[in-house]
């Protein structure tokens, strides 16, 4: 395993889709993603985003950082978009009116995006059983209007919508869990992944390619600015966020859980939590509190694996 | 030209789309849109319509498929009524800035609340700045006319924009009408292939709806303006050929004795008809009274119009929709400004009638006619009556 960590690095594409000039800010962890994701895909892939930091800092009319075609509509609809291109290249392929290209059909949005304004979109897209691949990137809330928390937003973390104040601890609900809501559809395949692992990324994207109806990747993705922390260490927090048990990378596939990343020790979620700034004003107690619902849902988890 | 047969207007919309061969179908059902969805879904299943009928969880979603759809170069329809074209509102004004050539049909219906769901048009003055080309119709052998048009017309490449074919709920959707069909010929040589001017094709890769900062937003919106007043010869056009192909001859606006007429009505949608009866009535008393119709509604006709109500010294309006403590009904309020500071500027009195359904039969615009000739020159607060109102 080690060896692949050090050589796989060379197997991967020099080639670039989402291209170097966007204007994500530094140590944005949601652009890498992109580009990963983008990278995974290669060129015969038609692209829906929704609005959010993605989509602004990508397509500054009259430029675009976009090798591949591309088309942004509206916030909460990318999935739905991305039905419709799909839809429409089947009757084209059907009527004999394009030819079948394999085309991958990737729709992509923010977790206000998909777990919030557009949850009901993509319940839809999932339940037709479009052929398409869906994914989330998730920095845990509204970064493109300014930090406000989204339902994705973890329990305890100040955001300017969910400020810590003198009697509110920031957020006071616990995340959505929205890869399981993705795999209550029943879709062939769900998976989580963190461009801190890039070499499980990059395989998860391709499987969901590869995959016949709906695929969805949900990827945790640091964003500096909303988190406070310095741009130089969003990869070092991703991979805490997997460490501590805070974010597992997991892959469900047909109805079947497997982790991917196993840590052999799970570390304390106080080391997650302590860099961040918006963690700051956590107290003893409310770290407990979120060890406790962190340890108990990583079981959780753990229990539904089967292979 | 085809068969002509009697059949529900909304079964033979939805026979007309099938005979376009529509790509991609994507709608949410709401009354009085129901008939058309439901037998295009039926077509479907039966086979004869070689198409991807996509049964969305929202109106909203339904428009954003419709873009994904028309975006890979697929022909592309909807239709709603209402309330649902009030939750794909944001898309509907997206649409056209994508030069996405989707057709959809409005089965005018009142908007909420109170509740109903009977005919007015409301729901179609609400995006009344949406972009999209707009058309009323009058009858079911428009609507039939009117769906070739709109494939023809949203797709030709000079245009390629989307259409709105504006169709009074029940009036015109749950009524059956004798009907001439078009046979398939006359559909081939009228409607050409769809060839998308942008298409997303990882072949040749595009990015469709970009980030537009200051700097640039208000050059894309002229643009998009500019596009929408020069798809008019293309509009004029198509009803040209189509007049040669099935002898039915629409214009952008259509009069009706107007040419020596002293006052005309003037309507929008199936409420022409009724208001005929009413002028050949008026005329026997030997009344110079006429109507004009307003076909086109956006880009609107402003030449047309003008030479319509040349020497003519009333226009009485009606309006079908309410602008809330505006200067009027939302047709009267514009018809008033474009003539304004003209010669001669003819008289204008509003009425606001047949909402949410109620009827008005030729008596009352007789009765109508006879108010305005009471009222002498321009009476600011007669400008804007609620007709048959109980107090
Ligand atoms: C209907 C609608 N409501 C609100 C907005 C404003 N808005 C734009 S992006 C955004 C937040 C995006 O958050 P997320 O999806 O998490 O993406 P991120 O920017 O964090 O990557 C909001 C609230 C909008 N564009 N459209
Ligand atoms: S705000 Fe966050 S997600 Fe948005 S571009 Fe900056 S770092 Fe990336
Ligand atoms: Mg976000």
């Amino acid at each position: 395993m080690e060896a692949i960590n050090v050589y796989a690095a060379r197997l991967v594409s020099k080639k670039e889709y989402f291209t170097p000039g966007h204007r994500a800010c530094q140590g944005c962890a949601e652009a890498l993603a992109v580009r990963m994701v983008a990278k995974a895909l290669g060129n015969n892939v038609v692209v829906a985003c929704a609005t959010g930091c993605m989509e602004i800092i990508s397509s500054p009319l009259p430029f675009t950082n976009w090798k591949v075609p591309w088309i942004h509509v509206a916030f909460e609809n990318s999935s739905s978009v991305i039905s419709g291109a799909e839809a429409g290249v089947k009757a084209l392929i059907r009527k004999g009116k394009r030819i079948d290209k394999g085309t991958v059909f990737l729709g992509m949005g923010g977790d206000g995006a998909t777990c919030d304004i557009g949850l009901q979109f993509l319940s839809g897209a999932f339940e037709r059983g479009h052929n398409f691949v869906y994914v989330c990137y998730d920095n845990e809330a509204y970064m493109n209007t300014g930090v406000q928390r989204s339902s994705s937003t973890p329990f305890g973390a100040s955001t300017t919508t969910s400020p810590s104040g003198k009697v509110k601890p920031g957020q006071v609900t616990w995340k959505k869990n929205m890869p399981e809501i993705a795999a209550a559809h029943n879709i062939p395949y769900v998976a989580t992944a963190c461009p801190s692992y890039p070499f499980d990324l990059l395989r998860k994207v391709e499987k969901a390619a590869r995959t016949k109806g709906p695929a969805y990747v949900h990827i945790l993705s640091v964003c500096p600015t909303g988190w406070r922390i310095p741009p130089a260490k969003a990869i070092w927090i991703g991979r805490l966020a997997v460490e501590t048990g805070v974010f597992p990378l997991y892959e469900v596939e047909n109805g079947k859980y497997r982790i991917n990343i196993e840590v052999p020790e799970i570390k304390p979620v106080e080391e997650y939590l302590k860099p961040q700034g918006r963690f700051r004003h956590l107290t003893p107690e409310l770290i407990e509190q979120i060890q406790t619902r962190v340890t108990k849902d990583y079981q959780k988890l753990k229990a539904k694996t089967t292979v | 030209m085809g068969k002509r047969i009697g059949i529900e207007n909304s079964l033979a919309a939805a026979e007309a789309i099938m005979m376009a061969n529509v790509d991609v179908v994507a709608a949410y059902p709401i009354t009085p849109q129901t008939h058309i969805v439901e037998h295009l879904s039926e077509l479907v299943a039966d086979g004869e319509l070689d198409a991807e009928f996509i049964p969305v969880e929202s109106e909203h979603a339904a428009m954003s498929v419709c873009c994904g759809s028309s975006a890979v170069g697929a022909r592309t329809f909807t239709c709603t009524s209402s309330q649902g074209l009030a939750l794909m509102n944001e898309i509907v004004f997206i649409a056209p800035s994508l030069r996405l050539p989707i057709v959809m049909i409005l089965a005018n219906r009142s908007m909420s609340g109170p509740l109903s769901i009977w005919n007015d048009h409301t729901d179609v003055m609400s995006i009344r700045d949406c972009g999209w080309i707009q058309v009323f119709t009058e009858n079911g052998q428009e609507i039939f006319d009117h769906v070739m048009f709109a494939f023809r017309v949203a797709e030709d490449p000079k245009i390629s924009l989307p259409l709105i074919v504006n169709v009074d709920g029940f009036t015109l959707t749950h009524v059956i009408e004798p009907i001439e069909y078009w046979d398939q010929e006359t559909v081939t040589k009228y409607l050409p292939d769809f060839k998308p001017v942008n298409v997303l094709d990882p072949d040749h890769p595009v990015t469709m709806g970009a980030f537009g900062m200051p700097s640039i937003f208000t050059e894309a919106k002229k643009s998009q303006d500019q596009a929408l007043i020069n798809s008019k010869p293309g509009i004029v056009q198509a009803w040209e050929e189509m007049g040669k192909l099935t002898g039915r001859h629409y214009r952008p606006v259509e009069t009706n004795c107007a040419e020596d007429a002293e006052t005309v009505f003037l309507t929008m949608g199936s409420f022409g008809e009724t208001v005929s009866i009413a002028v050949d009535e008026l005329r026997k008393q030997g009344k110079p009274v006429g109507q004009i119709k307003i076909r086109l509604w956006r880009p609107f006709p402003f030449e047309e119009f003008r030479q319509a109500v040349q020497g003519v010294k009333k226009i009485i309006i009606v309006d079908r929709a309410i602008s809330y403590g505006g200067p009027g009904g939302p047709v009267a309020g514009e018809i008033r400004s474009l003539l304004y500071g003209e010669d001669n500027m003819p008289v204008i009195t509003n009425f606001l009638c047949g909402l949410a359904g109620r009827d008005v039969t030729p008596e009352d615009y007789i009765a109508m006619y006879e108010k305005s000739e009471a009222m002498k020159g321009i009476v600011r607060e007669e400008d804007y009556i609620f007709y048959g109102v109980r107090e």
